[in-house]
């Protein structure tokens, strides 16, 4: 009764005529940058971020998820069509898909990725919604020490689940934590590392921190292989599969939906890892496994189903407990800041309006995306021909507007420059940038749970494994540490994220 | 011996970080684990930040060098300084002349892009800019500002 009473909330808020549009200026966006490979969701929420300043919060979170979701939809259609995954969440879907768009099945590839993503969509915003409530109170039970080891716990997770060295991974996020710490000690009111500069004696900002490591950092990367994108494509025929399309795909896309909504919850996954599990797991539970890479319906229909799936339950532990589980949902979080809104349990009960509103936009976002996807296929291709030296003017531009018009201070464009050099450096050295930001943002929340935990235990170190619930998530914390470590483990992860190089 | 220059590189530039945030910490009081003082977390993450790029060395050696990768030095370049351009001017010469010069100098970065192609985006980006943010969205910076304002007609 009460999820009815609380969905009715929530589409008040999100059939609001201003947020319809907004979502749908997102989703539309979204699908847009997905597109477009080179420019990923991070980087342009985080440019949007400051404009989303004068939107009213919902609405500024409905268009930012909005962005996020609409992207993997973009990401496939390229994939299939040209074989050149928008979005790296889409890059599984490259194998069979474009196999099927050279059978000339494109269209049907399309449908199924679009219906596979829609259902996937669907059920993800329902267990949004079921879970979102109980979770909420079980996270007001939470003391400080459940606090520290949660973040703690969320931290080491997002390792243990990204690509690339665990040990670069754990600087970056040391790195980023001590980035977060620069500014104002709230609790003693010590200047801490600003080299005496008044612009960043409250904090770095957030925004031009994600900037730099995201937008710029990213442009440069681009920038070492300029080249032209050819793009050919045959004519779309037919696009609605047939019977026996849908008799093959009802299977993938349940465990793919079931899959991807399961890692979406852990904090460090999402739609990367959601796509790439799911297509491993059909590919061993097939009869045929030899038809993958050869068009299989199973090898569409599963990753897509779970990159979707990845992306709306992320949002779980952003919107409940207010702890991001990726650099998506750490601007999220940066985005309720901006807002004055404080991340955490207590948004769903006195911003019931926000919270439900955001969930059930997620919904409409969805069917907005079906319903815009299929019919402007040709639009979404004919954009890939904008050469990269068009477009990476206009991202340092809009960069530039967006950054000066958060705080109107133009010490935060030098930040931007600053971010952009080390977050490029620390690429080039092979390190990810997004647990950077993650702890960037996580920094204070740390420190500030760990200081008020050890103050109520008197100075007693124990305390975060006396009390049973801090201790069970400290325990998880050091078994995945333990686990990634495992010689044994390291070769098997390695092995998995190597397809995605 | 081989060395990985890229993991001796990555893991000196962390410590490199560790040991400065540990120097800013010297200042700080370090209070006790019952009442932390400012530098009490900070120090922590350093020393924990110095451990894992001295790992990062000491993994790196004895290992063939990484590819690094060409580096595209000319986008550094003017890539870089497109905000710190926009922040030295947006106040003195206002918000559609620093637009102009930001991308003015975002397509210098492209070794592709001719002059024709360069006053061609600029142009146009600038418009666009002046119309969605100033008029469409009403940030509140001047147009023009004050460095250009004796150039203007009718003063």
């Amino acid at each position: 009764m009460d999820l009815l009473q609380n969905l009715a909330i929530g589409f008040s808020a999100s059939l609001d005529p201003v947020n319809l549009l907004y979502c749908f200026l997102g989703v539309l966006l979204g699908t847009l940058i997905g597109v477009l490979p080179g420019i990923g969701p991070t980087a342009t929420i985080a440019m949007l971020l400051p404009i989303t300043f004068g939107l009213k919060p919902e609405t500024s979170l409905i268009m930012l998820a909005g962005i996020y979701y609409g992207a993997q939809y973009g990401g496939s259609t390229t994939a299939i069509l040209i074989n050149l995954p928008g979005e790296s969440s889409s890059a599984v879907t490259a194998i069979d898909g474009y196999q099927m768009a050279r059978q000339g099945r494109a269209g049907p590839a399309l449908a199924i990725a679009a219906l596979g993503s829609f259902f996937a969509g669907t059920v993800a915003t329902m267990l949004v919604a079921v879970f979102a409530l109980p979770l909420t109170e079980m996270a007001l039970q939470f003391g400080p020490a459940e606090y520290f080891s949660l973040i703690f716990l969320g931290l080491i997770a997002s390792v243990a689940l990204a690509h690339g060295s665990v040990l670069k991974a754990l600087a970056m996020i040391t790195l980023g934590l001590l980035f977060g710490l620069v500014g104002t000690d709230v609790t003693s009111g010590a200047q801490r590392f600003t080299l005496g500069i008044p612009d960043i004696s409250d904090k770095l900002e957030f925004v031009s921190v994600a900037i730099g490591v995201f937008g710029l950092a990213e442009i440069l990367r681009n920038l070492e292989n300029e080249s032209d994108r050819q793009v050919a494509i045959k004519k779309i025929t037919h696009v609605w599969p047939t019977r026996d399309d849908f008799r093959q795909m009802v299977g993938p896309v349940l465990r793919g939906t079931g899959l991807g909504s399961a890692l979406g919850i852990l904090p460090g996954g999402g739609a990367i890892l959601s796509s790439f599990a799911a297509y491993t797991v059909e590919k061993r539970i097939s009869k045929t496994p030899e038809a993958f890479g050869k068009g299989a319906i199973a090898g569409v229909a599963a990753p897509e189903a779970a990159n979707n799936a990845g992306a709306q339950t992320s949002f779980i532990p952003m919107l409940t407990l207010g702890i991001p589980a990726n650099a998506v949902m750490a601007l999220m979080v940066g985005a309720m800041i901006i807002q004055g809104i404080q991340p955490g349990p207590n948004v769903a009960i006195e911003q019931p309006q926000l919270f439900w509103g955001v969930i059930t936009s997620m919904w409409i976002g969805n069917l907005m995306l079906v319903m815009l996807n299929l019919p402007l296929v040709g639009l979404w291709v004919r954009l890939l021909t904008i050469p990269y030296t068009v477009l990476f003017p206009a991202i340092l531009v809009f960069c530039s507007i967006g950054v000066f018009s958060v705080n109107s201070n133009v010490f935060d464009l030098y930040t931007v420059a600053f971010f952009g050099l080390v977050g490029y450096v620390l690429i080039k050295l092979g390190c990810e940038p997004a647990p950077l930001l993650l702890g960037f943002v996580l920094g204070p929340m740390l420190e500030e749970n760990l200081r008020r935990a050890m103050t109520i235990s008197r100075g007693d170190w124990t305390v975060f494994f006396t009390r049973p619930l801090s201790a069970t998530l400290l325990v998880i914390a050091l078994l995945v540490l333990v686990l990634v470590f495992l010689p044994s483990i390291r070769a098997k992860r390695e092995e998995v994220f190597q397809e995605e190089g | 011996m081989q060395i990985d220059t890229r993991e001796l590189a990555c893991g000196g530039l962390f410590v490199a970080f560790a040991a400065a945030f540990a120097y800013g910490t010297v200042d700080l009081p370090l209070g006790s684990a019952l009442r932390m003082g400012p530098g009490y977390f900070p120090l922590m993450l350093a020393i924990i930040l110095g451990v894992l790029g001295l790992v990062i060395i000491f993994k790196g050696l004895g290992r063939a060098p990484s590819p690094i990768g060409g580096v595209p030095w000319r986008g550094l370049l003017f890539i870089l300084a497109g905000p710190i351009v926009f922040g030295l001017t947006v106040r003195g010469l206002g918000l559609a002349a620093a637009i102009a010069l930001v991308a003015a100098i975002a397509t210098l970065a492209s070794a592709r892009a001719g002059i024709r192609l360069m006053l061609l985006l600029t142009l146009s980006l600038t418009v666009f800019c002046v119309i969605v943010f100033s008029y469409g969205l009403g940030l509140p910076y001047a147009l023009v500002g004050p460095w250009l304002a004796p150039f203007l007609p009718g003063r």
